[in-house]
């Protein structure tokens, strides 16, 4: 016992906590997650969290859409069945691409959106019958939870992190020992 | 925590905790639903009911009970599908666009009008359907393989990107709105006592905790998917004005459709909002969020919206006649002077003129006008698409096809069915789902929140000190130590609450003091005993004296069309716009008494 403490440190203002987080960190202290109703503009950077690759995977997935739109426009009206209207065959896809630009277009989107979507319901663990990990209830109203574990904080003894914890304007505070 | 000009209206009226948010929203969903909210169902439903029965009676007879005919081969069916996507076209305008461009009033309103875009999207959908005649080979219009050998769709074919355009934004804008609704159904199954609905709002969360990774991908998801939904919202009703717009008919084929098309979509959408917000923001209590401020923005964006529909239709006569084509300039004076000049004008009516009434700031800015207008551009913006189909197709090339469109009673039905299809939607989302995007109005609170910028709350909440000392719980403690601390904090707890209580010492502030002077002058031995009005207590009066109101006659000269949210946020809960106008009535009573 000892060694894995987790501290939930709550607040009720996210200004607040925010100015906790930075005190914490200046200290050295490592937050190892926030539990928030809202996003907290400009948290992440404090906590060291790294911006997300999302938007990246986005555009991948658009391209993904925009090739497969080409390839099968290319192949169901040039290769397989060069459609005949008014005596001229679509034989030349450079030719007939205008006409395809809104599947493509709509294709593009149709992947970009979709996969990125359940790519962050995956990456962020959301999925229907998941249980919930918020510690508390209200972090989903008004109250917002800093998390510390003693582990990721090896050089200060417990007492320190919790005197630490309650000069940032905490209101409550929750201490859970794991295993 | 971003800072918005004092000068900008506030947001969110008078004073709202995050905890008054989350109330204000769960309410409707956990309390019992009104009376009022049943019997709107069951009207709804029943009309639901009937549609239905004529989309099964259509299908199972065919497309002969409706009453077209050889020249017009579209009329009501193509109407209400173009009707019901434009409207569509709002709910994502709304998150998406003004979410570009960082409009904070969106947030009030995108829940909502998402929801509505979605249930639009569905009853348009309806149609082609339907009008496929054999609905159950509706598949076919996927490019699927098939026993045919290579039998594929005909992707020349404005009518397929329809398919694609209005797929896509159906799915993508059903996904947008679900990634926001999230977080928002995380809060009510926390807060759900009732075991089902607990269970079924923590399926319905995905469990969701808000961890500040999560968040952090939340918001870039929105913003890509935003960005993509953008063009999306464009691309679709440019799509739609394809269908009529790469044809050969006279009155349809014209390079103005979509850029015209689009913007009559917003405009028709943004009436639909309004119609919609009206009532809600009533029935649900949700006037601090949805306010006059979010009404008038709205009509704004239908008198630019609609000005630029009634820039098209004047270009579009215009062009009629310069282009010197016999055909085209016939069909639009034919429109405006032939067998149907009435929907001519009476498109031309809610269309373009009743807009331009929103140039008025007293006009746009009053609840009941809009609601009127916003009917009125409903109905001219069905009649735009009823004129644009019918009136082109009705004038044959060859006189003897001429002929008129007659509706039956299965084209009625399946219309107002649809009505009836959209409200039961809508209305069981009122009752089940979150209307308001609370976790995001949560955001806004402090820089758009009107007693956060009149510096009337204290952010944040407790001053650091007062905070900890008024009620740190160390829960399981580990130590003697920390049980003795939390013990003697405890017992300081008492008078550190009072010292809590924002409003013992207020520094007046000097818009509070405008209003106070508004209501004239008096001196402090004419002071009347304010109790006398109901529900005034002695503190309340305290608080009123305080701020320089002593008499009744001051009462009674509250201005009941004022903003009373500086009012409301000083006295607090007891000092609602309701209350205030109750004693204003009152105090005018009493005055009356005394001079007789």
């Amino acid at each position: 016992m000892g060694s894995n403490v987790v501290f939930y440190a709550m607040y009720n203002d996210d200004d607040v906590l925010k100015d906790g987080a930075k005190k914490l960190v200046a200290k050295g202290v490592k937050v190892s997650e926030v539990f928030s109703p809202f996003p907290i503009h400009g948290l992440d950077p404090i906590i060291g969290l790294k911006e997300t690759r999302l938007g990246i995977m986005a555009f991948i997935y658009g391209l993904t859409g925009l090739a497969l739109a080409l390839i099968g426009m290319r192949y169901i009206m040039i290769t397989d069945w060069p459609m005949n209207i008014g005596g001229k065959p679509n034989f030349s896809f450079l030719e007939n691409m205008l006409a395809f630009v809104p599947i493509i277009f709509e294709l593009t989107v149709l992947f970009a959106a979709h996969a990125m979507v359940i790519t962050y319901f995956l990456v962020n663990k959301t999925i229907p019958g998941m249980p919930a990990q918020n510690p508390d209830p209200r972090t989903t109203d008004d109250r917002f939870v800093m998390e510390l574990r003693l582990s990721e904080n090896s050089k200060f003894s417990e007492k320190e992190l919790e005197e630490m914890l309650m000069e940032t304007g905490i209101v409550e505070l929750d201490l859970k020992h794991i295993k | 925590m971003h800072k918005e000009a004092t000068i900008r209206e506030p947001l969110v009226l008078g004073h709202k905790t995050y905890h008054q948010v989350t109330e204000d929203v769960c309410k409707p969903i956990e309390g019992k639903a009104p009376k009022t909210w049943y019997i709107l169902f069951a009207i709804a439903a029943i009309i639901g009911v009937y549609g239905i029965g004529c989309i099964l009676y259509l299908l199972g007879t065919g497309i002969g009970t409706w009453g077209l005919n050889k020249t017009i081969n579209w009329a009501w069916d193509i109407t209400n599908f173009v009707w019901w996507v434009g409207i569509g076209h709002a709910g994502t305008l709304i998150s998406a666009v003004l979410l570009l461009f960082r409009q904070k009033w969106r947030m009030a309103i995108n829940r909502s009008a998402e929801a509505m875009t979605i249930f639009a999207v569905f009853m348009a959908g309806i149609f082609p359907l339907i009008h496929m005649g054999r609905i159950w080979v509706a598949y076919w219009v996927m490019p699927l393989p098939n026993q045919f050998g290579s039998l594929w769709p005909n992707f020349n074919s404005p009518l397929l990107w329809d398919v694609f355009a209005i797929s896509t934004y159906l799915s993508v804008s059903l996904v947008f709105w679900y990634i926001g609704l999230i977080p928002d159904f995380s809060t009510i199954r926390d807060r759900a006592k009732k075991p089902v609905a607990k269970k079924i709002y923590s399926m319905l969360s995905f469990g969701w905790s808000g961890r500040a990774k999560q968040w952090s991908r939340f918001e870039t998801v929105s913003l890509v998917l935003a960005g993509l939904a953008t063009p999306l919202v464009f691309s679709v009703h440019s799509i739609v004005s394809f269908d009529f717009a790469t044809s050969v008919i006279p009155g349809w084929h014209t390079t103005i459709f979509p850029p015209y098309f689009v913007a009559g979509a917003v405009f028709s959408g943004f009436a639909m909002v309004q119609t919609l917000m009206l009532v809600m923001r009533k029935a649900y209590n949700l006037e601090a969020y949805i306010h006059t401020k979010h009404i008038e923005y709205m009509n704004i964006v239908i008198m630019a919206t609609g000005s630029i529909v009634g820039t098209a239709y004047i270009t579009e006569l215009f062009i009629s006649w310069y282009s010197g084509v016999e055909y085209e300039s016939y069909a639009f004076f034919n429109r405006a002077t032939g067998p149907y000049w009435w929907a001519y004008a009476t498109m031309m009516t809610c269309n373009v003129l009743s807009p331009q009434l929103m140039w008025f700031k007293k006009l746009r800015t009053s609840l009941s006008f809009t609601f009127v207008i916003a009917i009125v551009v409903n109905i001219g913006m069905w009649f735009e698409r009823f004129v644009i189909i019918t009136t082109s197709l009705h004038r044959d090339y060859l006189p003897s096809s001429w002929s008129m469109f007659y509706p039956t009673h299965i084209d009625i039905g399946i219309f107002v069915g649809t009505i009836g299809l959209f409200f039961v939607f809508f209305l069981l989302f009122t009752r089940y789902f979150p209307v308001l995007a609370l976790n995001e109005v949560k955001t806004i609170l402090k820089s758009s929140g009107q007693s956060y910028k009149d510096g009337t709350a204290k952010t944040p909440a407790f001053s650091i000190e007062e905070q900890h000392l008024a009620d740190v719980k160390v829960k399981p403690s580990i130590t003697n130590e920390t049980i003795v601390s939390s013990v003697q904090e405890e017992t300081k707890t008492a008078p550190v609450q009072k010292a809590v209580d924002p409003i013992t010492d207020p520094v007046i502030d000097p818009a509070l003091a405008k209003i106070v002077t508004s209501l004239g002058s008096t001196d402090a031995t004419k002071k009347d005993d304010l109790k006398e009005l109901t529900g005034l207590d002695a503190a309340l009066e305290d608080k009123l004296n305080k701020i320089g109101i002593l008499t009744f006659s001051q009462i009674a000269n509250i201005n009941p069309t004022a903003d009373l949210g500086l009012l409301t946020a000083y006295l607090g809960n007891a000092g609602s716009q309701a209350n205030l106008l109750a004693w204003k009535l009152e105090a005018e009573e009493k005055l009356k008494n005394d001079n007789n």
